[in-house]
């Protein structure tokens, strides 16, 4: 791309948009935004077509100094291309689905959504640890905006709960980075990703980091605040808090807790599998009771954030990979999934499950797609949830078979609340006269909802597209952290030797 | 091998015209397209076949693109043929075939028949993905491919809340087995490097002594591998405790049953653990532990068999408990037998199925046997199919001894072939003999109690609901007040139905409530007549290339673990063995023809006689009661505490709502803690638990 800086572009652009929809009609901004987003979306699209697949780590790197050892330094690895291109992929789709449902403030709705994105992207894109921070947190507030105002009944207690969480986790952090900033000397992440930090510091940095990240992902206990946002989030509020905000957390471990501090992070494997494994079964549990579909898919997402911590921490390329490919599958179909949910909620201004049943009677293209996305959600091969699933449950499987199976059994409850849903919402008799007056899916909803699906299958059939951007870089962190790995607990004995080897690594 | 690649995406090209066309391409277009596209690959099924039963041919790989690559894991979409995917390339093409022109007739009133038509073919195409898979995730997205038509057929009619429980009880069941199947890949790729099948076999043997830990214990690593991948293969076959979902299977339209619930998917999990057989012949636990559910199911699935009145669950639990046959038989090392049996299986179980259809058709939707009756005159053909279905399950043959020739229908050269290879075996496979030969005396007694009760006796069909709604379509209009009273359950009693329609009372003979039985039309016998002749010949054609010493070696080749020695052992076991289960065959027949044509009060006697048992099996060994109890209710009771107690009442409270409480000093929130604390702390110590006991783990 010989010099062109088409990340800064990438983040100028919804800048541009966001400041220019505040001075606009309605009507002119949602255009707006919709050219903004489908610009940086084709940009997308040319950044991961330059992007040299096994080249240099970092490209389309930028460094411009400002002040003291802060500057503006982008750059990306394969890690960080695809989350954008999920940004960029998803946001569209976002005003898309504002367009009719959003008729108050349209011109501020529009400017937040598009900050999310310049946010978003310049979280994933940002070389200089302050730099990051600053997208990091200041992608809270556009979605604090969001809730808080274009949200339901109960928005203000859900966008308070919100805020509350995320600043306590970022409030120990700052101080991290701080810390890390004065002892390393620089802030530039590169850097920082080979910079050996002393093993006593590294356990309080890697619980500081883990404060924000672990309140992002959100991992059990600290994930209450995710049911509540999400359901009194508008729909396209939902999609991207689901769809991207949540993989702010995963990119963080991947980013700086792994590879920053490989021997805490192998300290406290016990603690993230026990909160995972946890998670996965405590939330899958509450999302079969739920009566709000929101609720259940928000529940749901606790469970699935889960598999990508414990792929994270798996210590080996398996769970790596296999957790990038959760964050993204995730991403796509929770996101499809809030839009299904939006589109029965458009009509019929409800998101009590028991007020369906029998949809798939009038709606018989609509239940097709939720169809589609219930099984991704259930990991089904050959859609892109069983791709992740897989290699996250594979990797973890080679560190603990405990957590493996614990984890695993997500894959049964899954399916139970998922397809118990689908029941109650699609099959059945119709019961309500209101339902059987829903209209199937709009061109403009199957224009949303449509091309999720095809990218749904195609990271299910052939993932090797998204798996091939990120395997060196995979490479690259398990080779920092190659030194931490746990040793498992299968310890495969060929011969019948001494079984001196298997009891060592037993009493690490 | 081009066609191949035609064999097996040929239906999902029509899985989707069908479905994407739907209404658009119309119900014609939509059966042509999928019934067509069936033909062709079935057509392309067996030369393949015929030329591994000529020798000629060794195993083939077609790969067709990459599909996961991490690390030094390298899995690909490739088709596998050999000997072994060749069988199940015809059975599952010809009778997939045969059903999907069989659904002409049975489904031609139903408005939604492309979407059923798609659902078939893509679960045609899942099932053919399964069998010819190279490396053990390709076979498992085969197994979830089949397991989603499964869910989708059976709950095809979805406005039914019955059909829904069943289809998601079919997943979530399935996915318990999957469980088992997932964490037996990742051990199987943690101790080979490799999930590609042949490398797996190929290095099996050399792992055979080495251990592995796994949870809290440490056991031998092929143990654990196979019972892990077995209990996959228990959750598909519908194998005892996670048999439950099969009966309730039979929601779904009967072809479907015949189809995926008797003759192709529930025998996916006997396919694999055929494939699969060199790595289960290094663990003798694991192949023990095969032939105990194997015996165990197929002893269990027959009693309840005997006392069903539902004539799909009857049938359902007898494939079932046949399932049961196939995997003793792979147990006690003969997996010839095993696939021998599933083949012809394959053929008198789809037999049997489509012919239920037929009455169903006949009867107007009624299911239950206690309705039929006297129906061998009116349905002819579907009795002479169903009798040639029942001859071959039950066994029936010349034993061959004595100098006689050993000739029978298919389930006699297989069934008795696996008996005798059990037998031979020695140790546990003799109790499998014993318990084998028991389960055939009750396959024969529940086989013709079936035939009896539906096609003997007496008419006993106005006492059924659907007959009379039947009746009440027909001469509609002037019974308009009567059918109102009747929309209240129908007394139980055939005998004196109190309003048997006026009109010419006189002339309708006794019991039929003026119901006139029609044969089913042409489209529907013509499969029913080319599976009676592969449940006729099937087992006499096919034994010698199946389980016969040499020309078994020559056919499977390696493809699975083939025992010449034991296949010699058979044939040298006493008289008594072989005869055996020919005895046990005749002993059932005549106590089915004593109870249901002889002395027809015999069953309501012994069932009053032995009501605690015969409760214990109509309410089928109390599994489901099981499971409700311990289970289904306790998840969503623990869900619904989490929620409440765990989420809103400590979390929220000490976290978010307590940060509130402390900044804006209100009294109101305070009111509010001062409740139900103690569940506040029984929550803290959970997590306190939870913790320690993971760290205790980890470390």
């Amino acid at each position: 791309m010989n010099g062109f800086p088409i990340l800064s572009v990438m983040l100028a652009i919804p800048a541009v948009a966001a400041v220019a929809c505040l001075f606009l009609s309605a009507n002119a901004a949602r255009w707006l935004a919709l050219i903004a987003t489908l610009v940086d979306l084709v940009l997308g699209i040319v950044l991961w077509a330059h992007f040299d697949i096994g080249g240099a780590q970092w490209q389309f790197q930028e460094n411009v100094p400002l002040f003291g050892s802060f500057g503006w330094a982008l750059g990306i690895d394969g890690f960080a291309l695809m989350l954008i291109m999920l940004s960029v992929f998803l946001m569209p789709i976002c005003i898309g689905a504002s367009w009719q449902a959003i008729q108050t403030r349209v011109p501020e709705y529009m400017s937040a959504f598009l900050f999310t994105e310049l946010l978003m992207i310049g979280t994933f894109a940002a070389q200089d640890l302050f730099l990051f921070y600053i997208f990091f947190e200041g992608g809270l507030i556009p979605m604090f905006l969001i809730i808080g105002i274009w949200g339901g009944p109960n928005r203000i207690y859900a966008s308070y709960k919100f805020f509350l969480y995320t600043l306590l986790g970022s409030v120990l952090m700052f101080i991290a980075m701080l810390w890390m900033a004065i002892h390393a000397g620089t802030t530039s992440i590169p850097v920082l990703l080979n910079y050996d930090f002393p093993v006593h510091a590294q356990m309080w940095l890697w619980l500081a980091f883990f404060a924000s990240f672990a309140v992002k992902m959100p991992m059990w206990p600290v994930h209450t605040w995710l049911p509540d946002a999400h359901v009194q989030a508008p729909t396209a509020g939902s999609v991207i808090l689901a769809g991207v905000l949540l993989k702010l957390g995963g990119y963080g471990f991947l980013r700086f807790s792994l590879p920053m501090f490989p021997e805490a992070s192998h300290q406290f494997i016990w603690l993230v599998f026990g909160l995972s494994a946890v998670a996965v079964i405590y939330t899958s549990l509450v999302a079969l009771v739920q009566q709000d579909m929101k609720k259940l898919i928000a529940y749901s997402s606790v469970a699935h954030m889960a598999i990508v911590t414990i792929g994270l921490f798996a210590f080996n390329v398996y769970g790596i990979q296999g957790a990038m490919i959760v964050m993204l599958s995730h991403g796509l179909v929770s996101g499809a999934l809030f839009l299904c949910v939006g589109v029965i909620y458009d009509r019929l201004h409800t998101r009590e499950i028991s007020r369906y049943g029998g949809v798939a009677f009038v709606m018989p293209k609509y239940a097709v797609l939720f169809m589609l996305f219930t099984m991704a959600s259930i990991g089904l091969p050959a859609t892109s949830g069983f791709v992740g699933e897989f290699l996250s449950l594979m990797g973890t499987y080679q560190v603990s078979t405990w957590t493996a199976l614990l984890c695993t059994t997500g894959i049964i409850l899954g399916a139970a609340y998922m397809l118990y849903l689908y029941w109650r919402i699609c099959f059945g008799e119709v019961k309500h006269d209101d339902v059987k007056l829903m209209p199937d899916l709009s061109l403009r909803e199957v224009a949303l909802l449509a091309p999720i699906a095809a990218v749904v299958l195609w990271m299910g059939v052939y993932p090797e597209s998204f798996l091939a951007p990120m395997r060196k870089d995979a490479d690259i962190l398990m080779a920092r952290i190659e030194r931490a790995k746990p040793a498992g607990d299968s310890h495969l004995m060929t011969t019948k030797a001494a079984p001196a080897p298997a009891t060592q690594a037993e009493a690490e | 091998m081009t066609s191949i690649l035609f064999l097996v995406f040929l239906p999902l090209l029509a899985a989707a015209i069908a479905g994407f066309g739907n209404r658009m391409i119309g119900n014609v277009v939509a059966k042509s397209v999928t019934t067509g596209a069936l033909f062709i690959s079935c057509v392309l099924a067996w030369p393949i076949f015929i030329e591994y039963l000529a020798g000629t041919m060794g195993p083939v790989v077609t790969p067709v693109f990459d599909w996961i690559n991490v690390g030094g894991m390298h899995v690909e979409w490739a088709l596998r043929v050999d000997s072994l995917t060749a069988v199940m390339l015809v059975v599952v093409t010809s009778v997939s075939f045969l059903v999907h022109l069989y659904s002409w007739g049975y489904m031609a009133e139903d408005p939604d028949q492309p979407r059923f038509f798609a659902y078939l073919s893509l679960f045609t195409f899942a099932m053919l993905m399964l069998v010819t898979a190279d490396n053990l995730v390709q076979m498992f997205f085969g197994w979830e491919g089949v397991g989603l038509a499964s869910y989708l057929l059976i709950g095809f009619w979805f406005y039914k809340p019955s059909a829904n429980a069943a289809a998601i009880k079919a997943f979530v069941v399935n996915r318990v087995g999957d469980l088992g199947f997932m964490l037996g890949i990742f051990g199987t790729y943690l101790v080979f490097h490799t999930i590609s099948i042949p490398e797996i076999l190929a290095a099996a043997p050399s792992m055979a002594h080495s251990t592995i830990g796994f949870l809290w214990f440490r056991a031998d690593t092929m143990t654990v591998l196979c019972i892990l991948l077995f209990i996959g293969a228990m959750g598909k076959s519908a194998q005892l405790g996670l048999h439950t979902w099969l009966p309730d299977a039979m929601e779904g339209p009967t072809p479907v049953s015949a189809l995926i619930h008797a003759a192709t998917m529930v025998t996916a999990g006997v396919f694999m653990v055929c494939r699969l057989s060199p790595m289960f012949e290094t663990s003798p636990t694991a192949l023990g532990f095969v032939t105990f559910i194997g015996a165990a199911t197929c002893l269990f699935a027959a009693t309840i068999g005997c006392v069903q009145t539902d004539i799909k669950r009857v049938i359902a639990y007898s494939t079932c408990s046949q399932l049961g046959y196939m995997f003793f038989a792979a147990g006690v090392g003969a997996f010839g037998g095993a696939m021998f049996h599933l083949f012809t299986h394959a053929f008198f179980k789809a037999l049997l199925f489509l012919c239920a259809g037929s009455v169903i058709h006949a009867m107007h939707h009624e299911q239950d046997m206690r309705y039929y009756g006297g129906l061998r005159k009116k349905i002819p053909l579907t009795f002479w199919a169903m009798v040639a279905g029942t001859l071959a399950i039950t066994g029936v043959g010349l034993p061959g001894i004595g100098g006689l020739p050993q000739i029978g229908f298919a389930g006699f050269h297989s069934k008795d072939g696996i008996l005798e290879a059990a037998y031979a075996s020695g140790g546990g496979g003799e109790i499998a003999w014993w318990v084998g030969t028991i389960a055939a005396l009750l396959t024969s007694f529940y086989s013709w109690r079936l035939i009896f009760m539906t096609f003997f006796g007496a008419p006993r069909w106005a006492g059924s609901e659907h007959i009379q709604h039947a009746v009440h379509d027909a001469h509609g209009h002037r019974h308009h007040q009567e059918s109102g009273h009747e929309a209240h359950p129908a007394g139980e009693d055939a005998g004196d139905e109190p309003h048997v329609h006026g009109a010419g009372q006189h002339e309708v003979p006794h019991g039929t409530g003026g119901y006139h039985p029609h044969e089913s039309p042409l489209n529907m016998l013509i499969p029913l007549i080319l599976l009676s002749v592969g449940a006729v010949a099937a087992g006499f054609i096919f034994q010698h290339f199946f389980i016969s010493p040499e020309a078994g070696e020559n056919y499977w080749h390696g493809a699975v673990w083939f025992s010449p020695h034991l296949m010699e052992a058979m044939e040298a076991i006493p008289v008594w063995v072989k005869l055996g289960p020919t005895v046990v065959m005749l002993i059932g027949l005549a106590v089915a023809w004593y109870a249901y044509i002889r002395k027809t009060d015999v069953p309501a006697r012994a069932a009053s006689t032995f009501e605690v048992l015969y409760r214990f099996l109509l309410n089928k060994w109390y599994f489901d009661e099981l499971y409700n109890f311990i289970f289904v209710r306790p998840a969503f009771a623990i869900g619904r505490f989490f929620w409440r107690r765990g989420d809103e009442k400590t979390i929220d409270r000490f976290g978010p709502n307590g940060a509130a409480w402390v900044v804006a000093g209100t009294s109101r929130v305070a009111g509010r803690l001062q409740s139900g604390y103690i569940y506040t702390y029984a929550f803290v110590m959970l997590i306190g638990l939870t913790a320690a006991v993971t760290w205790a783990m980890a470390s």
